[in-house]
């Protein structure tokens, strides 16, 4: 039977951001910002606008393939596609969906995007005042739990109990994305390193959340163009090879009122296998690992779900030095992800990988070849890829 | 008297009434959840087919109002106006060893500052909010 597989098929060969933003301080409309973001993207590329015939984003992106492809004159549209459901979880799958586009014929050059002005829209940290609820919002929200902090809060603090994880994995996690965002001046966190001490000293949001355990709020966009692999060769970038993308969640993970079996979990638990199988490489084969933190805690477990580490040692090895770039054993966020570079719903992490495998990255791993980027974790569905360079095809 | 301060969003039956049974149940004191008529599967929460057998034939069954706490939260971080002043509270997510180990979400009563341990028995206690525009009962927990 012919092998079914998007394994070097395609490759991200134009990256682009806007400048980020605290929330509400984007000076451009979210459609704008958009528009910027891919048009960096094209010029990072070489390609004239006009050439772009395919958009693909998630999250319920505001921005509309067909208003964008009108605005920036393209000659045509074929795919407009849309990742369903699982927010920031669907990062990679938006990638993995153009890729498969373009693969099966249906499209040649595509755009990956995500835009967000938080400023001109409602903000995700904060509900909505009075009012009713119906459905499984009518069994949480009453009882205050409104926000993913919270609802995610559930599941770390589970998980921290069954494996005996301490505080001091989380802040780990935190204080690498930090490190990283001091060598990276689009950093927002740049020029504001974190300490132990600042992170323990910091309020709660929920339990075992710290406020620096929380991802950023952020305005800005980001954009990536991807091509066949064949046509990849004629772009002047070093093209960063789509080598497995999985999309997904486990059994029953969206069961009303938490009654997912596997409720504490990344839900990355079936995804990942199918990640390592298309990549035909393992988790000691990453040089450089990107992993979405809406909380420290679904960094925590996409790492074990992935494979990267073992439940029952993360407090040995979630340590700094073990996650901080050139050195470290599992150079991880090394732009500052989420937490401190830019909360542009994972994208960031996704150029940061490319980055990495360009050799152009402000923490650089000497010599990365294979790039992984873990999206959004603890929804449903969630998503996950590897990137390659020309060598591990 | 409400653990929470008035100002939340007030729970009403879904348009479709799915959960209709629920919030009836709570209104008169009783927890009451589905059961698969063919298969003898706990739900919860409610859904309109049995996720183990497919059957359509879902039952509301009472159940013992007591479970274990399996994780929990304190939250401080006012994300909702009508907390502003709440200072933290704590969510608790309760198991039903004796209904299919079904979930449940509520408040854990009492010293909001107390240690919550996870595995800790706890019984519901139901908060009736008779002046909201539909008037509901809430199911809190508190330490058995
Ligand atoms: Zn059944």
């Amino acid at each position: 039977m012919a092998e079914h597989t998007l394994r070097g098929k395609v490759a991200v060969v134009g990256i682009g951001e806007t400048t980020y933003y605290k929330h509400s301080q984007s000076p451009d409309p979210e459609f704008v910002l958009a528009l910027k973001a891919i048009l960096a993207a094209c010029e990072d590329a070489g390609i004239n606008p006009r050439d772009i015939d395919s958009f693909a984003s998630y999250a319920n992106d505001r921005n509309d393939p067909s208003r964008l492809s009108a605005a920036l004159g393209c000659k045509e549209l074929r795919l407009s596609n849309m990742q369903w459901g699982g927010g920031g979880g669907g990062g990679a799958a938006a990638i993995g969906n153009a890729a498969a586009a373009i693969v099966t014929g249906q499209a040649e050059i595509a755009v990956v995007y995500r835009a967000l002005a938080q400023g001109q829209f409602q903000r995700y940290g904060l509900a909505q005042a009075g009012g009713t609820v119906s459905g499984d919002n009518a069994l949480i929200n009453p009882y205050g739990i409104f926000v993913p902090a919270q609802r995610f809060a559930l599941k770390i603090m589970r998980y921290m109990h069954e494996h005996g994880i301490k505080q001091e994995a989380l802040r780990a996690l935190a204080l690498a994305s930090y490190h990283h965002a001091q060598s990276n001046p689009r950093a927002v966190m740049y020029g504001r390193p974190l300490t132990e001490e600042a992170y323990e000293a910091s309020r709660w949001i929920a339990e075992p959340y710290h406020l620096f355990d929380c991802c950023m709020e952020n305005d800005g966009a980001a954009a990536v163009v991807l091509v066949s692999a064949e046509r990849a060769k004629d772009f002047k970038n070093k093209p960063a090879y789509v080598l497995s993308v999985a999309q997904g969640s486990d059994h029953r993970n969206a069961a009303r009122s938490f009654n997912a079996p596997d409720f504490h979990s990344s839900s990355f638990g079936p995804v990942a296998p199918h990640l390592w199988e298309m990549a035909k490489l393992g988790p000691k084969d990453v040089d450089v690992l990107q992993s979405y933190e809406n909380f420290t805690g679904g960094v925590l477990m996409s790492l074990t779900e992935h494979g990267f580490v073992h439940p029952d040692e993360c407090n040995e090895f979630l340590k700094l030095e073990n996650l901080i770039a050139p050195s470290g054993k599992l150079p991880l966020n090394t732009s500052g992800g989420n937490l401190a570079e830019c909360y542009m719903h994972g994208l960031e992490l996704q150029i940061e990988a490319v980055r990495q495998l360009r050799g152009t990255a402000t923490s650089q791993v000497p010599n990365a070849k294979v790039a992984g980027v873990i999206a959004g974790p603890m929804v449903t569905p969630v998503s996950t890829m590897i990137f390659g360079s020309e060598e591990t095809l | 008297m409400s653990y929470l301060p008035k100002g939340l969003p007030e729970p009403v039956t879904e348009t479709d009434k799915l959960d209709q049974p629920y919030w009836e149940g709570t209104r008169a004191g009783k927890l009451k959840v589905q059961r698969c008529g063919a298969c003898n599967t706990w739900q919860w929460g409610p859904e309109w087919i049995c996720h183990n057998c497919r059957s359509w034939d879902m039952k509301w069954v009472e159940v013992e109002p007591k479970g274990k706490i399996w994780t929990w939260t304190r939250c401080w971080h006012p994300v909702h106006p009508a907390l502003k002043a709440a200072g933290p509270y704590i969510a608790v997510l309760v198991e039903l060893p004796h209904a299919g180990n079904i979930r449940m979400l509520g408040n854990l009563l009492g010293d909001p500052h107390q240690t919550v341990t996870i595995g800790a028995p706890v019984t519901a206690v139901f908060e009736p909010h008779d002046d909201a525009k539909t008037p509901y009962t809430l199911v809190q927990w508190k330490l058995a």
